[in-house]
């Protein structure tokens, strides 16, 4: 779908003609990220991390699959095939950290791409399938993060393996001979470190598809923007190319500049020591932490400390963690405002900005830190307002809150009036 | 469905929490948690400088040359560098002929087997050889050192002065921690997480090594040259790296100041 006004792709030389009737491949591309798709002039910089996110996933791919071809997926050797790659393939000291700093980057973008959406509640309708399939993503990209840290198969490979895994222990009367069946043994070993190279290998392309779908989904309302008022004619939009394929060229540069900056100057910054230490059952670090990326719900998993009438401790954490991710694809339905852009909704903006985000920074930063006090007690009430932020205050703000007057149009927000606002003026006036 | 359950799911975790917390709150408050000499004695590594810090840090060769002095010398009875090949060392400064000769009369032999008659036997070094495993009958390997700057926080500055840091158990650690004197076999080093560690102190007083190129082998001299031939073995590429790195600023900045203007360029019209 696009809208009555969006340019169409007429081909101009002979082959180009022969490939649109045979093959209308350029004709679709045209459609989808070039010319032929309106998108609404206003977008701000925060619209730059879907493209960004999409880039990261490409460099993920790329650098992976060369990663591949000198790993080696076996217990006895993966330490050490690490470590070749890092000393005598050619450049592969520069794939491997472009590869592990990819992922911290891609985390980074889509982060930032998922607060752009609850900031300007991109979620809502006629969204709402752009927002679930999103979510989906972020799960995949969970997932595949996790296994791919287990593969250098250093200290916490291993133990993040084991507390991950050990969390599927948790679930009542399945849950250990579920463990068992998921790790191919009683500890992470070489079935486990197997099986989850072949699911790090594969998970990248179940995203990519699903992200056709993410896209496929955006197209058929178009792109939200910052005031959250639909496009209403063709002086609110632009095609996408030149202007947003400009924008995102900029916004990728930017990107470039600063994960190059973290590749080159300070690629373990974000890693953890100890996983330069081979695999070692016998011998448990002191501190079991996840990579930067998950501590936010590891905080919320390890909040959880006493059991809760007959529900032990460990479940409630795992319940929780997952819950956490899960309330996101509700968010549509708890979130009934009908404005959108938290610019006009001065009571959301206020739980947005002293609320939520504060919460985030907290469990973050006790994601990280040792399971002691006061960490754990910091965690546990941010823990607190997290679920009552989405499922309590969200829905009540919605109800009580009375939004601030919206622009007519895209256009009268960007350029201080709009001249067919004038014409459609209320009839009454 | 979502606003009736919504909350009734988000006053469930809001109540669970709460009894988590209260429970916390009031055993820290009942017993509160006992100090412990690992959390009162434990030292973070002193500021050291290295050569190859930051980012225009280059390895010094001549440093390096020592630090390598210092693990044949003391070190390589019983560490081992096992992602090191005597190749490698090239990158010191060392000439060919130089690589082969330090391969040839390496302490440690390279193991092999013959598949035919089954005999396990030694040969010396070559230079495509990694820095052969050392044994202990009966004890195993102690830690490989590849790895070891990279596998610590702040590494060389780390093993500068787990190197230097060996001393007495301090009296006033005895005096509140009875319990916490160091057991026999074991030796005191504020610098080891947990106080207390089986390897003695290693380089015991000046002199130790004799460097061909005059330095004054101090102890911390000492443990600061093996503590950068260390850094060198973890990264071998890191010269590289930052001088790719550089490079590939530089190009990044042009292109996204092109990419700037053209955005620039194109918005003209829009805003």
């Amino acid at each position: 779908m696009s809208f009555p006004w969006a340019n169409e792709y007429k081909p101009a030389f002979g082959l180009t003609q022969w490939l649109d009737e045979k093959l209308p491949l350029p004709r679709f591309v045209y459609n989808a990220v070039g010319a032929g798709y309106p998108v609404p002039r206003n977008l701000n910089y925060m619209w730059n991390f879907g493209v960004l996110a999409g880039f990261c996933l490409v460099l993920q791919i790329v650098t992976g699959v060369i990663l591949a071809m000198h790993y080696a997926p076996n217990a006895l050797v993966a330490f050490d095939s690490t470590e070749h790659i890092m000393r005598d393939v050619n450049w592969g000291w520069m794939l491997r950290y472009a590869h592990a700093n990819g992922a911290s980057a891609f985390f980074v973008v889509v982060y930032l791409h998922i607060f752009r959406g609850f900031f300007y509640s991109s979620y809502k309708a006629p969204r709402e399938m752009i927002w679930l399939l999103g979510v989906v993503i972020f799960l995949l990209m969970m997932a595949t993060a996790f296994m791919g840290y287990v593969l250098p198969w250093g200290q916490m490979s291993f133990w993040g393996a084991k507390v991950i895994t050990g969390l599927f222990g948790a679930i009542p009367v399945v849950g250990e001979p579920l463990q068992i069946w998921l790790l191919g043994g009683y500890a992470p070993d070489n079935a486990a470190l197997n099986r989850f190279f072949s699911l790090h290998f594969l998970l990248p392309f179940v995203i990519a598809g699903v992200i056709i779908l993410h896209i496929w989904a955006l197209h058929i309302p178009g792109s939200s923007n910052p005031t959250g008022v639909e496009v209403k004619a063709e002086s609110d939009t632009v095609p996408f190319h030149p202007y947003y394929t400009a924008k995102d060229g900029f916004g990728l540069g930017v990107f470039l500049l600063i994960y190059c900056a973290i590749l080159f100057f300070a690629p373990n910054a974000l890693g953890h020591p100890d996983n330069y230490i081979p695999a070692n059952p016998l011998s448990t670090p002191a501190h079991i932490v996840p990579e930067w990326y998950f501590w936010p719900f590891y905080a919320i998993l390890r909040a959880f400390t006493y059991d809760f009438f007959f529900i032990p401790a460990k479940l409630m954490g795992v319940l929780a963690m997952f819950g956490a991710i899960l309330v996101w694809f509700f968010l549509p339905w708890l979130d009934t405002s009908p404005v959108r852009s938290g610019h006009y909704r001065p009571l959301f903006r206020k739980f947005f900005w002293f609320g939520l985000i504060p919460t985030m920074a907290v469990l973050f930063y006790c994601g990280g830190a040792p399971a002691a006090e006061p960490y754990v007690m910091l965690s546990q009430l941010a823990s607190l307002y997290y679920f009552a932020h989405f499922l309590i205050i969200l829905p009540l703000v919605s109800s009580i809150e009375k939004p601030e007057p919206l622009p007519f149009s895209i256009t009268e927000a960007v350029l201080g009036k709009d001249e067919s606002a004038v014409l459609n003026a209320n009839p009454a006036a | 469905m979502v606003r009736l359950f919504g909350p009734l799911v988000g006053l469930f975790f809001a109540v669970a929490l709460l009894w988590s917390f209260g429970n916390g709150a009031y055993s820290a408050i009942t017993e509160p948690a006992a100090p412990t000499a690992e959390h009162e004695f434990h030292l973070h590594p002193k500021k050291v400088h290295f050569a190859s810090d930051g980012a225009f840090g280059k390895f010094d060769k001549a440093q390096l040359q020592r630090g390598f002095q210092v693990y044949k010398e003391v070190c390589a009875t019983c560490h081992s560098l096992k992602h090191v090949a005597f190749r490698d060392l090239a990158a010191l400064g060392y000439s060919e002929a130089e690589v082969k000769a330090i391969a040839k009369q390496w302490g440690t032999k390279q193991p092999t087997f013959d598949p035919k008659s089954g005999e396990r036997a030694e040969r010396d070094n070559i230079p495509s050889d990694f820095f052969p495993v050392v044994y202990y009958a009966g004890q195993g390997s102690p830690p490989d050192l590849s790895l070891i700057t990279k596998a610590r926080h702040d590494g060389g500055a780390y093993v500068a002065s787990l190197l230097t840091g060996y001393q007495e158990q301090p009296a006033e650690l005895l005096k509140k921690f009875p319990d916490a004197k160091t057991p026999d076999g074991l030796h005191y080093n504020p610098y080891f997480a947990n106080l207390n560690l089986s390897m003695p102190a290693p380089l015991t007083g000046e002199g130790q090594v004799t460097y061909s190129d005059g330095t004054k082998a101090t102890v911390e001299q000492m443990a600061e040259d093996v503590s950068a031939f260390l850094i060198w073995t973890a990264e071998p590429k890191m010269d590289k790296r930052k001088q790719t790195g550089w490079a590939v600023l530089g190009f990044l900045l042009a292109a996204t100041v092109l990419a700037y203007l053209a955005k620039k360029n194109v918005w003209a019209d829009k805003h």
